[in-house]
């Protein structure tokens, strides 16, 4: 079985849909010849033509709008803006068209469109390319917003995303895109959208995340472990529609919940799972629910940027804090 | 120095204000009655269209509605020109266009009447609905026509945007993929000199709107948007070379937005009297019924019995609209998703016994 990273998985995943389906085709700055700036089309150019890989002139505006009048014509684009700070132009065609031409057209026209970025901070990248905001996307109804965090679900859900009749706002933590290889078949098997994935179990105390976050949480849950504290780590992958049962199911189990994710804090997702919990598991919870995220600032240049990040101490911190009460 | 590059805008005008032609080298068009006379009764049933709707939002039967008043010819040479199975992206206002290619009237009364079933409409299912964002459709076409090309389609991708619209980055990002990949698009602007409060010349230093195609490596032509002959040859020419993998082209119709921007704007505050009442003079309907009656092609009396007719067939529309019950509440999320998520039912569930208990 071949062992490939994230960003290698989102590579497979797209070859063997454009295989697969020809009316998927992949547009960006930069996608074709030179296989995108991290290399995540990397070959498909070549193996499927500059007719259904397209570089596109440089204008994020002219890549998502473009992207909307292929999906409503039945084509499936996959659409890549080269950085999440850089999707700002996007926005007005993913929320007023994208996420809506379903509802307003009451189904005539449809919109199964992806919208790729790579998203997040921490690889030392200039100003403008380390933005984590997701939480603009969450509110807009009719869009799925998913990040997948191993190679395994970047393979998965992104077929699933291609394959998925809505638009899908897909953010790749490009922190991780080669931290580590997995086995990953690529059999064309998709994963579920709209779960949880419940990376590790635990009955102590619950942290919920997604994206990059992922791998210091999952080394936070190694120190509590070391502690002996046994703690439960879900990855919410598919921020919306949002699968709050797996979330409140485990909450039920350990009492005690710890959000991160490296955006802002107000207003952030985690917002909304905190106030699902105060609203759905308040008898379940036996501490206050905490959040571990970004500052309410700009994500700095990057000699600040570890220091912005949730980091594992930070995370293990607020565990402790959060078991120490009652 | 020598020169890189030369450009030149050209304008085309057959028929005049008066009606009488101004050029020897007609196309076929120009001396074809039957189809002259059956374009211009609809331009005229979309005057009487228009008049009504906007009579109905003053009496409270209608939403805002944006008048067409004065673009009939552009609109209707638009939807004339194209096939079924091209794709129109329209603004908001080229119900000429639509009727044509098959929209019901009471679909957009049934629009502007605050249902989305009116974008459901009886036109191409591949058709865009109305777009309000300004120039966004332009993109769409764009991509509509990206398309064809990939799938190796003969068809075409007609977007209509304003003068104002022009000033956006979507009209200029639509053009320009236009024309670096050959991809079969009509933009069309229809220039009618105000951008709700905003004339002509505050949105651009540009001689002409047409000439911002030149930019993008397309075709460029300004025409008489008031001229039906003029418009509809523009258009005729501009979809053949396209289908034929010619290219995009930029067409400016100069026209004149003889009403207020909508029933919501009071042009009276902004606008002199003198400008409009000049642009009456100048309007699109008066020249063609003059010419087809230079041409013993039309008569008073058909004129009449033509308007009657439309009106009959107007009201049967707006009785229709009338009579278009409101969508239940559950219509709000069913349409969201394909498949409606188990939070959003939760919601649906929410709403309906909220509306349950509030009557």
């Amino acid at each position: 079985m071949p062992q490939i990273t994230l960003i290698e998985g989102v590579t497979q995943a797209l070859a063997w849909e454009m295989k697969n389906d020809p009316s998927v085709v992949v547009l960006g700055e930069d996608v074709g010849v030179n296989g995108g700036v991290f290399r995540a089309t990397q070959g498909l150019q070549q193996a499927f033509g500059s007719a259904r890989v397209i570089d596109t002139p440089l204008d994020e505006l002219t890549i998502a709008g473009l992207t909307v009048g292929l999906a409503a014509q039945g084509m499936k684009p996959v659409a890549e803006a080269q950085f999440e700070g850089f999707i700002y132009p996007m926005m007005e065609h993913i929320a007023c068209h994208a996420a809506r031409l379903r509802t307003r057209t009451r189904g005539r026209m449809t919109c199964p469109a992806v919208f790729r970025a790579p998203w997040g901070g921490g690889i030392r990248a200039p100003e403008h390319h380390s933005e984590a905001n997701e939480h603009l996307f969450t509110n807009i109804p009719g869009i799925r917003v998913v990040l997948p965090s191993s190679p395994g679900r970047a393979y998965g859900l992104l077929l699933a995303a291609i394959r998925d009749p809505d638009p899908v706002v897909f953010l790749e933590p490009k922190r991780i895109y080669r931290q580590y290889k997995e086995d990953v078949p690529d059999d064309g098997e998709a994963l579920p959208l709209d779960v949880c994935f419940v990376l590790r179990d635990g009955s102590d105390i619950t942290l919920v995340t997604w994206g990059a976050q992922v791998k210091e949480t999952l080394e936070a849950a190694d120190a509590l472990a070391a502690e002996g504290i046994g703690a439960e780590v879900i990855d919410v992958a598919t921020l919306t529609p949002l699968d709050f049962d797996t979330i409140h199911e485990s909450v039920r189990k350990t009492g005690r919940c710890v959000i991160v994710h490296e955006a802002p804090r107000t207003a952030g997702f985690g917002a909304e799972i905190a106030a699902r919990l105060a609203n759905e598991a308040m008898y379940d919870l036996l501490a206050p629910v905490e959040r571990v995220t970004g500052y309410d600032t700009h994500i700095p240049l990057y000699r600040l940027e570890m220091k912005y990040l949730p980091s594992v101490d930070r995370i293990v911190a607020a565990a402790k804090r959060t078991l120490a009460a009652s | 120095m020598p020169t890189a590059a030369t450009f030149e805008i050209e304008y085309l005008q057959y028929l005049d204000a008066d009606g009488k032609l101004v050029r020897d080298d007609l196309p076929a068009l120009a001396r074809d009655v039957r189809e002259l006379v059956a374009l211009y009764k609809e331009m005229l049933f979309v005057r009487v269209f228009d008049s009504k709707a906007v009579a109905l939002q003053r009496t409270g039967k209608l939403g805002t509605y944006a008048s067409c008043l004065g673009h009939e010819a552009a609109h209707i040479a638009i939807g004339s020109a194209m096939q079924e199975d091209d794709v129109f992206a329209p603004m908001y206002r080229e119900y000429g266009a639509q009727f044509h290619r098959g929209v019901k009237p009471r679909e957009v009364l049934l629009y502007w009447g605050g249902d989305e079933r009116g974008s459901n409409f009886s036109g191409p299912a591949h058709d865009f609905a109305w777009c309000v964002p300004i120039a966004t459709q332009c993109l769409h076409a764009a991509g509509s026509a990206l398309a064809f090309k990939v799938r190796n389609e003969p068809r075409v991708a007609v977007t209509v945007v304003g003068d104002g619209g022009s000033s956006k980055g979507d009209f200029y990002g639509a053009i320009n993929v236009a024309g670096a990949m050959q991809l079969p698009l009509v933009a069309v602007i229809v220039n009618n000199q105000w951008a709700i409060s905003v004339p002509r010349n505050a949105q651009t230093g540009a001689k002409t709107l047409a000439q911002k195609g030149i930019a993008a490596g397309l075709e460029c032509l300004q025409v008489d948007g008031n001229d039906l002959i003029a418009m509809r040859t523009a258009m005729d020419f501009a979809i053949k070379r396209a289908r034929h993998g010619h290219g995009g082209m930029v067409i400016e119709a100069v026209t004149y937005r003889l009403s207020d921007h909508t029933t919501a704007d009071d042009a009276r505050r902004y606008r002199p009297d003198d400008e409009v009442k000049a642009a009456w003079q100048r309007e699109p309907l008066k020249r063609m019924k003059t010419y087809l009656m230079s041409l013993n092609a039309w008569t008073e009396e058909e004129e009449e019995a033509w308007k009657a007719e439309c009106a009959a067939k107007v009201d049967a529309e707006v009785n229709a609209y009338l009579e278009t019950k409101s969508q239940p509440i559950e219509a709000m999320f069913d349409y969201t998703w394909a498949e409606l998520p188990a939070d959003l039912a939760a919601q649906r569930a929410e709403a309906i016994a909220a509306d349950k208990s509030a009557h």
